[in-house]
């Protein structure tokens, strides 16, 4: 057995060591040792938890075997997962903390005796409203990923489910459950806190089913963040300052990252989460049905103008991701590299499908970080560039946005490939992206449309080098 | 009169989400999944609280129902931590700068 004293400073040392992990970050030559960092934090919270329960019966036992078990589970995972399907993966892995807060608060309200939270039907006021709220955004955290993990993983199609009053229902199961979490703290009745639990589950999923594919990267970092939340709830019932640091750090990291996400868009928080966008665009869509006239190559053509280019920009999108084609295009680069041309990467904070997307893919690659830059930092060099290649990204290409009031996507902030003196847009058809509009680019007179997959077109290219 | 020790709890809390707040604006941009699963690593802190749960009660029956869900939460999320570290450290060996010339 330990004092409380010392467990709470062992406590306090685990949740700095858990913000030097995130402190780590900000380059990536730190990033490794804030993981050590992080890792040695998670080490010494469970180290000191188990000394100061300091029961070593069969109780722990079970600890030790659970812990091989979901430990060999998550190591097989972190190895084999492909780094195309990190969203979908860090999406199943906010499905497992949230569940896991519920699983916490539960038991915490089985048997608050051993949590000195009082007695079975006389839990403390306070504790009580922590613990739901744990549970209910730990719930919601459950359900919510679990239904954007299927669409990620495309089980369930990516396109937003909406249905009439869709968002009072959302708005009335809300305040039922915090009226339940009210009437809990009168009447401390079980049949309570299974109700509040049940309404946060059905409440996740209604509110992620409206969200369509591409807004995805704030629906992500949003889940992230209601984790921490969830995570902090149970802290405060716990009484213990490594959950409450941690979820604050978590909580406000994911807000930060929807925030950021949702700037990429120009769009609203709000009108991001009540969701139905894409799938309702039907107006703007058909005003640009008629067909105009594009230009279209083939890969000796691309070889031909990028050899002969002194500087040529690629733009990765979530397409890429999908045709598996940073490799291929890492080995067209290469290419390139040693025909003299200078090439550089420009990365549009929601291309792909979570943040950051783009840049793991290409790291994977081998594509040093240092010729990958961030849209303000590249977005003038597009009008002294030769070649812009883009590959599997689209709406965030799109000059409407700057031009036409009347888009759904205007005011996006999105890379100026037009102003390239010439672009090569891989694309499997001329069907329009995510939120439903035509690109511009597509009938300019400097486009020159690559129809066919990603990765087979970069492939042919190589090949033409 | 004694100050409630969920004020200072509470304080702890604010003071940590605007540390977050800081900390996670100067993480680059490019670093942004990494960031995603290392925070998602460390939210399963929460395994603390589950091990208290598994390892409560003294009456020698240690399946209580409290005590299951206390073991199944170990288990997500040990599943979490091995996974969300592990494939942080995965993805951060491979942003590499680019090679000097040797010459």
């Amino acid at each position: 057995m330990i004092s409380a004293n010392l467990l709470a400073v062992f406590y306090l040392i685990s949740g700095v060591l858990f913000i030097l992990a995130l402190r780590g970050l900000s380059s990536p030559e730190t990033s490794r040792q804030g993981n050590l960092f992080g890792i040695i934090g998670m080490v010494i919270a469970i180290g000191v938890t188990i000394v100061s329960v300091g029961n070593f019966s069969t109780g722990f036992f079970y600890l030790l075997i659970l812990l091989i078990i979901g430990g060999s589970i998550g190591t097989f995972i972190a190895f084999k997962i492909p780094m195309t399907a990190m969203p979908e993966l860090v999406a199943g892995f906010h499905s497992l903390v949230g569940l896991a807060a519920v699983f916490v608060a539960i038991s915490a309200f089985l048997n608050p005796e051993a949590f000195k939270l009082g007695t079975p039907g006389n839990i403390k006021i306070a504790s009580l409203i922590e613990m739901s709220l744990g549970a209910a955004i730990g719930a919601i955290t459950f359900t919510g990923s679990i239904i954007a993990f299927l669409k990620l993983r495309g089980i369930m199609s990516g396109s937003p489910v909406t249905f009439k009053g869709q968002h009072y229902l959302n708005l009335i199961l809300g305040i039922v459950a915090i009226a339940l979490i009210f009437y809990l703290c009168s009447s401390q009745a079980a049949s309570l806190f299974w109700n509040i639990i049940g309404i946060s589950l059905l409440l996740g999923i209604l509110l992620i089913i409206p969200i369509g594919g591409a807004d995805m990267p704030v629906v992500i970092s949003m889940l992230n963040s209601y984790s921490g939340w969830a995570a902090a709830g149970i802290g405060f019932t716990l009484e213990n300052t490594a959950l409450i640091i941690t979820g604050a750090l978590v909580g406000s990291s994911g807000a930060i990252l929807s925030y950021i996400m949702c700037k990429g868009m120009n769009r609203s928080f709000f009108s991001v989460i009540l969701g139905g966008f894409g799938g309702t665009d039907q107006i703007s869509t058909a005003k640009n049905n008629e067909r105009k006239p594009v230009k279209t190559g083939n890969a000796d053509d691309a070889a031909f103008l990028m050899k002969n280019a002194s500087s040529v920009i690629i733009v990765p999108g979530y397409g890429m991701a999908v045709a598996q084609a940073q490799h291929a295009l890492r080995e067209m680069v290469d290419a390139l590299k040693k025909n003299g041309v200078k090439v550089s990467y420009a990365i549009h904070p929601v291309a792909g499908r979570m943040p950051g997307h783009m840049n793991v893919l290409l790291a994977e690659a081998n594509v040093p970080y240092d010729e990958v830059f961030e849209l303000e930092e590249i977005n003038n060099d597009f009008a002294n560039c030769d070649v812009a290649y883009v590959i599997g990204a689209n709406d965030v290409t799109n000059p409407v946005a700057k031009s036409d009031p009347q888009s759904p996507i205007y005011g996006m902030p999105i890379l100026d490939v037009e102003k390239s003196k010439s672009v090569l847009f891989v694309k499997r058809s001329l069907s329009p992206g995510y939120a439903g509009i035509d690109n511009d680019l597509f009938y300019r007179d400097n486009t020159l449309m690559l129809f066919s997959d990603a990765k087979k077109m970069t492939e042919e290219i190589v090949k033409g080098l | 009169m004694e100050i409630d020790p969920f004020i200072f709890r509470l304080s702890i809390f604010i003071l940590s989400i605007f540390i977050g707040y800081y900390v996670v604006w100067s993480v680059t941009p490019s670093l942004h999944t990494p960031l995603m699963s290392v925070t998602n690593a460390i939210s399963s802190v929460i395994i603390v609280g589950a091990i208290i749960a598994a390892l409560a009660g003294e009456s020698g029956n240690i399946l209580d129902t409290a005590n299951i869900f206390g073991f199944l939460a170990i288990i997500l999320a040990a599943v979490n931590i091995f996974g969300g570290f592990l494939v942080t450290q995965r993805m951060l060996a491979m942003y590499k700068k680019k090679k000097k010339d040797k010459k």
